[in-house]
This record gives C-alpha cells, sequence and structure tokens, in this order.
C-alpha cells in the first residue's frame, strides 16, 4: 500500500524529515517498508497489519504521527457542503434497510446539476502518485477521500437509479449484476446488495453496479457512504473473487461515525470541480448503533503485563493522543474507564489497551529480564533414538536430505498400500497427496544428483509420513536411506571381500552384503535378542537383492536394490542379463514401468525404517562383559554347496550345536565357477574358539568340536573339500 | 652462511649467552640449507675446519681474549657452544633426514589424503537443533505435534475466528473431503507450529516452558525464497509472572547465545491473533556488524537490505484469548500470563550460511550438502 508523505502533512506540521518520519512509524508498528521519490512525490510504501485498517489512509497515519511527536492533529471537514437555501428540489430520498444487521448505518448525499469531467490536476496527480487511475472527477472524489481518511463511498448517476429509492435487501437466489468491472455476476441470498425499485445496483461494500454507474452524461449524483457488517463482506468478496480496496476495509472495521463526514467530502470535491448544488440535508439512516463499549484499564494489568513501571501520566498522554477518553474510576490513578475511539473497532479489551500503551511508548525502552524456572527440561520420547540413529547414518557417509512431503496419485498407489490423505488445494497434479512413504522422494534426490553427474550418492532423511487410519490421520515416523551402486561399492574394504568369483553375480552380491552392513549398522544400537533377515519385501525393491530385517520377529526395516523396472534401467542392459539374472523381469513391460517413469542412471538401493518400531524396541544399554584372559583358536572349514543352501543354514546348523565356547562362525571366502560344479559354491568358513575359564586343548576339545562342525554342515548338504589350505579342515 | 665470528667486547653473562645462541641458531640454519654432498663439505669446513673454521676462531676471539675474571665464564660457555655445534655438524644429512632419503622409504606427503565420506548434517535440522538446545539451556522442555491439524487448533483455539481476514495471510493447504464436518475438525496442514501451544497447555498445568521445533505447510510455490514446506521452532512460557520485559530478555539472551554475544535485538509492534502485545523482532545484522556496508569497498549488505537490521521472528504477550481455550487446566488469564515466539528456521539457516536459493535446502544435491560436512 502507497502513501504520499505530503499528504500526511497535511494533517500535522511534522518538522522531521522524510526519512525520520518512516522509521518513527515503523518504530510504532505503522510499518514503511520502502521509501520512493523525493520532495512532495515522496512516497512511502506500507505494511500495515490486517487489524488497523484505520491506520490504511493519510489521515489515520498523520494520527499516529501527532501521537508520536506529540503535535497537534488537524480537523478533517468538508467546509463547502453546505446544501444551497435556495434548493428548489425535494431533498428526500427514500432509503429502506431491510436488513438492519447487516446494515446498522447508510448516509447519503444528493447532487443536483454538475458536470463529470476530468480532475483537477491537483486531485489526479496525487491518485497517479498512489498508482490510482484518475478516472472522472466524481469517481475520483471517492477514491480520494477513501485514500485521505480511509472511508469507502459510492457514487450512482441518480437518474439511472429506477423507482427513486434504494433498498438494502439480501439478493435473490440466481439474480445477476454486472458489477463496474464489466462482470455479470450471479448472487445468491448470502449476498447483500444496494438495490433500486427493480434490480441490484451494487454488491454491498465490495463493488458498485456498472448500469448505474457514472458516466460523462450524469448530471444528478446520489452518494452512498453506509457501514457493512465485515462477515458478510468478506464472505461476498470470497465467494465472487473480487477483492477491492473497498471490501479490504470494510471487511477489516471501518469507522462507524464517518459515514456523513466521508458524504459530505465527496460532495465538497465534486461540487468543487463540476459545480452543480447540494441539495436538502444529509441523509442518514442509523438502524443500530456500533457501541464501542468503553473497557476498563487498570494500572496494576498494565505493569503486570509489561513489566517495568510505566508512570500513569506516560499512560494518560499515550491514549489521549490516539483520541481514546480516560475517566478515573474509584480512588487515586489506579483504575480508568477508557472509551474507545470511533475508528479502532480492533480495541475491546484491556489488553488492547495494554499494547497501544507499549505500541507507543517504543518496545525497546522497556528493559530486558529473565524470568526464573526451576522445572525439569523434558526431551520429546524419541529424541535419543533418533539422535543415536542420526549419528550412525552420518559417520557411515550419508549425507542428511530433507524432501517435500508431497507425492502423486502414482507413486502413492506404488509404494503404499495405505489410505492417503489428499490435498483440497494442491500446488499441482503432481503433488496431490500427503506422501505416504519416503521412498519416491529419495528415489527423486538420487535421480538429480545422477543427472548433475555425481555419482556417489549416498543420502538419509527421517521425518513423517502421512496416512488415514479409521478416518483419522496418523503420522508415523520414518528413516529412509539412499544410495547409488557406485557409492555402495565404493565403501567396500579391499580386505572385506567375501565372493571372489570373477562374474557379475559376485559384484552384485558383494554391493548388498555393503548396504546390509550399513542398516546393520544403525539397528546394532537397539536392545534386540535377535536380528534376522527374510525376504519379504514390497514389489518396488528387486526380488532376488532386497531383504527385511526383523527385530524379535518384528519387521522394523525394508532394503535392498530397486526394482529395475522403478529406477526404468535401459532395456538393453536388461536383455544383456547383467542387471537382472535371477528374475528374468523384464521379459514384459510391467504396468509399474508405465506409472512411474523415473531415469535413474544407476541401479540405487534404498532403506526404510521404521522409527515407531525402533522406539518401542529402544536403545541397548550397555553392560560390561569381561573380557577372556584365554587366548581364541581359529580354525577354517572348506566346503562346497548347492546354490540353494544359505550361510543362514550353514550358521543354524553351527549354532544347533550349542558349544559354548563358539563365538563366531563366520564365512570369508565365496567362489563360484573353476573346477567348482555348475549351481554349486565353495565357501571357507571359519569358526573361533575361546573359553572364558582356560586355554583350549588342540588334541581333545578343539578336535571334538571340530568334527561336530563338520557333521553340522554335512547334514545341510555340505561337502568337505579335500586339500582346502593349510589350517583348514 | 653468512656468519662471521664476532670479536666480543663485554663479557657479561648474557653478552655471553646471546653470542652463543646466535651462533648455535646459524649453525642449525645452516645445516638444514643443505641440498648436496658438495655443500654438506662445504657446510663441515666451515664450522669444524681446522684452519679457520668457527670452532678455531671462537676459541681465538672469545676465549683468548678474554679478561682474567671472565676466563672461567667464557670457558664453559665457549665448550657448550662446540658441543653443540659438533652435534650439528654430525647431524647434518642432505635433503634433511638421510634414513628416508631412498625413494622406497619416502611417500609423497603432498598427494591428497584418502578421505572416507563423513556424512553431512542438513543446514536446517542443524540450525534447528543449535536453535532448540539454546532454549533448552534456558529450561524449555522440546514439544511436537501432528502435521495433519485441524482448524480448532491450527486457527480458532489461537484467536482466528472464523471468516477472520488474519487467516487469509496464511495461505493454508486444505485436506480434501472434509466439507461434512464441523468447520473446528475440518483437517489442514498446518501452517506453523503454534497449535502445539494449544495441544501442550491442555496436557500440562503451567508454568510451562517448551519449544516447539516442526514442519509447516503453506500453498506457496516454490522458488529462490518460498517453499510450500518448510520448519519453524516456536517457543512457550507461561506463568504467573511473566511479563514483555521477560519476553524481550529471554530472546536477547538466545539470540546472543546463538549468533554471538556482539548482536543486538530490536522489537517492532506487530499484529497475530495469538499474541497481544504483538512485536516482530530484529537483531542487529550478523553479517555486516549493523553497518549495512560489507568490505573493505562498502559494498551495500544485501541481507539485511543495508539497514543493519534482519527480522528473525514474530514474538508476543499471549493473548487472553488463547488462555480461554485452556482455561479448565489451570490458565486462568487473570492469574497467569506467558508469551510465545516463533522463527523460521530455513530462513535462518539461509541467512547464516549465505545461502541464495531456498530450493537448495529440499533438492538433496549433494554438491551442496556436503559443503556442511
Ligand atoms: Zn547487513
Amino acid at each position: 500500500m502507497k502513501l504520499s508523505a505530503q499528504w500526511i502533512r497535511d494533517f500535522v506540521d511534522l518538522t522531521v524529515d522524510n526519512r525520520r518520519l518512516a522509521e518513527d512509524l515503523t518504530g510504532v508498528g505503522i510499518a514503511v517498508e520502502g521509501i520512493s521519490g523525493s520532495g512532495a512525490d515522496t512516497v512511502f510504501e506500507m505494511e500495515i497489519g490486517t487489524n488497523r485498517p484505520d491506520a490504511m489512509n493519510h489521515y489515520g497515519v498523520a494520527r499516529e504521527a501527532a501521537a508520536i511527536y506529540d503535535l497537534p492533529l488537524k480537523h478533517l471537514s468538508a467546509v463547502s457542503s453546505q446544501p444551497s437555501a435556495k434548493s428548489s428540489h425535494n431533498a428526500a430520498f427514500p432509503i429502506t434497510v431491510e436488513e438492519p444487521q447487516l446494515c446498522p448505518r447508510f448516509s447519503a448525499r444528493v447532487i443536483r446539476g454538475t458536470k463529470v469531467k476530468p480532475s483537477s490536476e491537483k486531485i489526479a496527480h496525487r491518485l497517479r502518485l498512489l498508482d490510482q487511475r484518475p478516472i472522472s472527477n466524481a469517481v475520483d472524489a471517492t477514491n480520494y477521500v477513501l485514500w485521505e481518511m480511509g472511508k469507502p463511498t459510492h457514487v450512482f448517476d441518480m437518474d439511472l437509479l429506477e423507482g427513486g429509492k434504494l433498498i438494502i435487501r439480501k439478493a435473490k437466489n440466481g439474480e445477476k449484476l454486472k458489477t463496474l468491472d464489466g462482470v455479470e455476476r450471479t448472487l445468491t441470498s448470502d449476498d447483500l446488495v444496494v438495490a433500486d425499485a427493480k434490480r441490484a445496483v451494487g454488491l454491498a461494500g465490495v463493488m458498485g453496479g456498472f448500469d448505474t454507474m457514472i458516466t460523462g452524461k450524469t448530471r444528478n449524483i446520489l452518494i452512498e457512504s453506509a457501514w457493512w457488517d465485515p462477515v458478510t463482506v468478506r464472505k461476498t468478496s470470497r465467494r465472487h473473487g473480487i477483492h477491492t480496496d473497498a471490501s479490504h476495509r470494510f471487511e477489516r472495521g471501518a469507522d462507524f461515525e464517518s459515514t456523513v463526514l466521508s458524504c459530505d467530502l465527496v460532495a465538497a470535491l465534486i461540487l468543487e470541480s463540476g459545480g452543480g448544488e447540494l441539495v436538502g440535508d444529509v441523509i442518514d439512516v442509523v438502524s443500530r448503533q456500533i457501541d464501542l463499549a468503553p473497557v476498563v484499564l487498570r494500572v496494576s494489568e498494565v505493569h503486570r503485563i509489561l513489566g517495568g513501571s510505566l508512570e500513569t501520566g506516560e499512560i494518560f498522554r499515550i491514549l489521549k493522543k490516539l483520541g481514546f477518553t480516560l475517566i478515573p474510576e474509584g480512588q487515586g490513578d489506579a483504575q480508568f474507564r477508557v472509551q474507545i475511539p470511533s475508528w479502532r473497532l480492533d480495541v475491546e479489551r484491556e489488553i488492547d489497551v495494554i499494547e497501544e500503551i507499549a505500541r507507543l511508548h517504543g518496545y525497546d525502552k522497556f528493559g530486558n529480564t529473565l524470568p526464573a524456572f526451576s522445572g525439569a527440561v523434558v526431551e520429546l520420547p524419541h529424541a535419543a533414538v533418533d539422535a543415536t540413529l542420526r549419528t550412525r547414518a552420518l559417520a557411515l557417509g550419508y549425507n542428511e536430505a530433507v524432501s517435500l512431503t508431497f507425492i502423486s496419485h502414482a507413486d502413492a498407489e506404488l509404494f503404499s498400500s495405505a489410505s492417503v490423505l489428499e490435498l483440497e488445494n494442491p500446488l499441482s497434479g503432481e503433488a496431490r497427496l500427503m506422501r505416504t512413504s519416503m521412498v519416491p522422494g529419495m528415489l527423486e534426490m538420487l535421480e538429480r544428483n545422477l543427472n548433475n553427474g555425481t555419482q556417489n550418492v549416498r543420502l538419509f532423511e527421517m521425518g513423517r509420513i502421512y496416512e488415514q487410519l479409521g478416518g483419522n490421520p496418523v503420522e508415523p515416523r520414518r528413516m529412509c536411506l539412499g544410495a547409488t551402486l557406485a557409492a555402495v561399492k565404493g565403501s567396500l574394504p579391499v580386505g572385506e571381500v567375501l565372493d571372489v568369483s570373477k562374474d557379475e553375480h559376485a559384484a552384485t552380491a558383494e554391493a548388498f552384503r555393503c548396504f546390509k552392513g550399513d542398516v546393520e549398522n544403525l539397528l546394532a544400537g537397539f536392545a534386540y535378542r535377535e536380528l534376522r533377515f527374510d525376504r519379504e519385501t514390497t514389489e518396488y525393491f528387486h526380488p532376488g537383492r532386497s531383504a527385511r530385517a526383523l527385530i524379535d520377529d518384528r519387521p522394523v526395516a525394508w532394503f535392498g536394490q530397486i526394482h529395475p523396472e522403478v529406477a526404468k534401467v535401459t532395456w538393453e542392459e536388461i536383455k544383456a542379463g547383467a542387471i537382472l539374472r535371477e528374475t528374468g523381469a523384464g521379459a514384459v513391460a510391467s504396468p509399474l514401468r508405465k506409472q512411474v517413469l523415473r531415469g535413474l542412471r544407476q541401479e540405487v538401493f534404498v532403506a526404510e525404517i521404521d522409527l515407531d518400531r525402533l522406539h518401542s524396541v529402544g536403545l541397548r544399554q550397555v553392560r560390561f562383559r569381561p573380557l577372556s584372559a584365554y587366548p581364541a583358536v581359529e580354525r577354517d572349514f572348506s566346503f562346497v554347496f548347492p546354490d540353494k543352501v544359505e550361510f543362514e543354514a550353514m550358521g543354524r546348523a553351527v549354532a544347533e550345536l550349542d558349544i559354548r565356547e563358539i563365538v563366531e562362525f563366520k564365512p570369508v571366502e565365496i567362489f563360484r565357477g573353476g573346477s567348482i560344479e555348475p549351481g554349486h559354491y565353495s565357501i571357507l568358513l571359519r569358526a573361533k574358539l575361546q573359553s572364558p575359564e582356560e586355554t583350549l586343548r588342540d588334541d581333545v576339545q578343539i578336535v571334538d568340536w571340530c568334527e561336530k562342525i563338520i557333521g553340522a554342515l554335512k547334514r545341510v548338504k555340505g561337502v568337505q573339500r579335500v586339500g582346502g589350505g593349510a589350517s583348514a579342515y | 652462511m653468512s656468519y662471521t665470528v664476532p670479536k666480543l667486547t663485554n663479557y657479561s653473562a648474557a653478552a655471553l649467552e646471546n653470542a652463543a645462541a646466535k651462533c648455535i641458531r646459524a649453525c642449525a640454519d645452516d645445516a638444514a640449507a643443505v641440498r648436496n654432498e658438495a655443500e654438506l663439505k662445504a657446510f663441515r669446513d666451515r664450522w669444524i675446519g681446522r684452519k679457520n673454521g668457527v670452532l678455531t676462531q671462537i676459541n681465538d676471539l672469545w676465549l683468548k681474549g678474554a679478561p682474567k675474571d671472565a676466563k672461567r665464564e667464557a670457558g664453559i660457555r665457549v665448550n657448550e657452544v662446540k658441543a653443540r655445534i659438533q652435534e650439528l655438524v654430525e647431524g647434518a644429512r642432505v635433503g634433511g633426514d638421510e634414513s628416508v632419503s631412498a625413494p622406497a622409504e619416502r611417500v609423497d606427503i603432498s598427494l591428497p589424503g584418502v578421505r572416507r565420506p563423513i556424512g553431512a548434517e542438513h543446514p536446517v535440522i542443524k540450525t534447528t537443533n543449535e536453535m532448540v538446545r539454546v532454549f533448552q539451556k534456558l529450561g524449555y522442555s522440546v514439544a511436537d505435534g501432528p502435521v495433519v491439524e485441524t482448524d480448532y487448533y491450527n486457527f480458532e483455539a489461537l484467536n482466528f475466528p472464523p471468516n477472520h481476514p488474519a487467516r487469509d495471510t496464511q495461505d493454508t493447504l486444505f485436506i480434501a473431503g472434509q466439507q461434512a464436518k464441523p468447520q473446528r475438525e475440518r483437517l489442514l496442514l498446518r501452517t506453523h507450529t503454534s497449535p502445539v501451544q494449544i495441544r501442550t497447555m491442555e496436557k500440562m498445568r503451567p508454568p510451562i516452558r517448551i519449544v516447539i521445533p516442526g514442519t509447516v505447510h503453506r500453498n506457496d510455490p516454490p522458488d529462490a525464497s518460498h517453499s510450500p514446506m518448510f520448519h519453524q521452532i516456536e517457543g512457550l512460557a507461561v506463568d504467573t509472572n511473566i511479563t514483555f520485559g521477560d519476553l524481550k530478555g529471554t530472546l536477547d539472551h538466545a539470540m546472543k547465545e546463538f549468533f554471538g554475544s556482539s548482536v543486538k535485538t530490536s522489537f517492532r509492534p506487530s499484529f497475530f491473533p495469538f499474541t497481544e502485545p504483538s512485536a516482530e523482532m530484529f537483531v542487529s545484522c550478523f553479517i555486516c556488524g549493523g553497518s549495512g556496508k560489507r568490505g573493505t569497498d562498502n559494498a551495500p549488505c544485501r541481507p539485511c537490505k543495508q539497514t543493519g537490521w534482519i527480522e528473525i521472528l514474530g514474538c508476543g504477550m499471549v493473548d487472553p484469548n488463547v488462555f480461554e481455550f485452556v482455561k479448565d487446566n489451570g490458565y486462568d488469564p487473570r492469574k497467569v500470563s506467558g508469551f510465545a515466539f516463533g522463527m523460521g528456521a530455513d530462513r535462518i539457516a539461509l541467512l547464516k550460511y549465505g545461502v541464495d536459493d531456498l530450493q537448495l535446502f529440499f533438492n538433496g544435491d549433494v554438491r551442496f550438502l556436503q559443503q556442511f560436512a
């Protein structure tokens, strides 16, 4: 909103320069955001809060300036608006208010025999400064008065009002009104209109009618200045999508006492420029008083809220300058009855008056104090779990990311089976839903990085997903990890290579193991008895290269390589079999492929972790375990297994031996090809044996246990290799 | 190399010590400058050569020329210098330590180190955590609440009456299919973290001190300074005697803790439906130090638009109408008072790190994120 500095100075004799004036106004909450132009054409760009319609004009800002500098505010009056004594016309213009609740006051003036022409240069110049387009003297008069003192008014070509009367009524359902902007509007019975005997001629407080507007032919004018119910104006304005300077002020509350004055000011401007005569007295239909009840102000309350010890004299001075009237109540200066000025509809309560005092006194003048507090500081219940996972993810090289919370219908269908929350007014068609999964956002971020030429990408995000459960919104908490194949492969230390076969499958298996290790590292901070993995994952994961992690039989994480169809790896790669050997997917184009078009230029790995489940598991409390004083002994076992026997079966078989001294049992080398029969693989397994009580003896215990281990491995279809290395059995 | 043995006139202990130190330092410098075998030989001759080496000269100039009563003291000094120079000469090697001069033993220490990847904290979350910690130190507990809120918590209980123009400023994103419900039960995406004020006061009796970090949404199309999703940090303190001075003092203290003790704060009147009096808080620009200008060429400071002040947050005394909604839980506005504040974590991170595009925070670009590692 623009205001002219010179126009403000019309009403108060300021000695400060414009820059200083702008600063001081800003200091009391009448914010000047920018200054342009110079001299008499200086324009302030204002930012006035919705609660201060009284300051959305020059006189209102002058009032604030007068209060700041303790200067007199000039009276605003329409000197030349006395009705012509020799008026021969009938002054009365009948006005019927059918809705007194919605139109408590309607004032009007009649001018006859005037001439519509361009405004004087003074008026036109001032309006142009505020980016208002001058139209004609009569229309400009209403606009000028609105910007001068804040009251919207309207002018009708009186001769076009049928039946010589006005009625304030509800519109009929389906009633038509062509508004000033030339748009034909269909009204509802919730709209309030100004009507003549036959039809609506104005949308109350929002915009006048096209058919009764001022034209070059207009000779006789009816000036309207009413007070409209703010909520009704707001609803009508929104219903019809018309936001005008008038509706902006009416819906925030206009000055009830300014209807007559504004009529007179408009009349004076029209008479001055176009001549003619004022007919009869002002018409002023008051069907209901808008009562600004006085407020009781206790000085003790001022001190309770603001602190410090503002003196009663200062309180009195500030309020008086702003137009409030104070009458002492009871004894001494402890309490006042404060009469609210008619333009301050926002001031209704004691606290509102206190704000006025603080505002004009200057916020920065109040001393800074710190309140004492002895309560406990409580963290969010999941804070420790979140912090543990976050620290570990960062340490594992994952960058923390935040993605937008919206997803498309297609993504929601693919990545979740939950019932969705849809937006009424989404920003775009692709962002209609609240995310039911963090995976699409993660894939988008991975894709963006790959498109930018970044090959090694590791990201994680912690946040909420949004679902409906029994009609109620729920916000489960999730962690999502994403990594490109390059990043995953790069994290494999040379000494940790397990599968030494010379084929693509070995590379993939090693990559999966690297990613799985990250998930294991994250979960290692939790208090579980058993962590195990199965293949129960969802369809957007590669069926052969994904897993589910279960803590004490409850699923907590799903992870692995994203399905090539979702990642949209090229057909050539799929046909070459390099990507999908086990599954044979890619033989037919699945519906998934059509739904989700992504262009990931590399295979990617994703993990989803259920933070709520992990929170219920809880963090592991560290308890010290004594270190064994006796040396550990390692023994290796070289075996060949059919492909279908996985390591888990071997581990379980050995565990079932229930030998306490086997403290670790792990694979150290895997090989396919060469002399190994197709469909089989060789594996070198290592057992670590240690007792907390004694040094183990090779001839007795160790030999015996090794025989048992061999037996167990044979029971799960293992064939022991002969000559499997120096220390190997 | 340019060292010449001075002739001593002053044989005081201090003068002797000074001369000895100069001599030893010169020898050490000389030793370090040796680059090849020829230079090594020249170095040896210069210092311990029998004919006219420095040691011989010292013997002649310092010891033989010493007055009688200083002979003993001079003798001790000269012996010390001799021993140290012998040591330096024996230890001198071509290009430093000889033991690592063979190529097999020597690595190029200028090659870049192998840097195992370290993940970077997200700047907005890092900023949020830092700010939350500031308030935790002041006794504030952390609270949170749902992102999908009801009209009641997001608006009504925060003194935004239905059909109030103040609602327009919030650019709310609404959940579809809510028309059948009463207005206060209709779902929307919270436009601020303030609903958690109400939710917390419903659960906890006064006194309370809470800080609320959280995600909020508004119907703002994304650009360099807008995002439909962003992050707020909200605070609330309610007690029997909280004043506007406490609000100012608490925030001033917190800003000094967060931005550094030299920042100043300034408060200007503002309007929020749920606080009264309401204020906007500015901190003196932590980029230009409040001068509005930067660098030696006095370039205009962009972050503060040359004003020297940066708007950081909105705040105010809790409006009595808000307390009325939780009055039954001990929040009688006649007995308790309080203050609330809210700030944008994303905006503070933008300013703090000089980021010029808000979208960089939300696209997961590793090139951007790794700058914070
Ligand atoms: Zn600055």
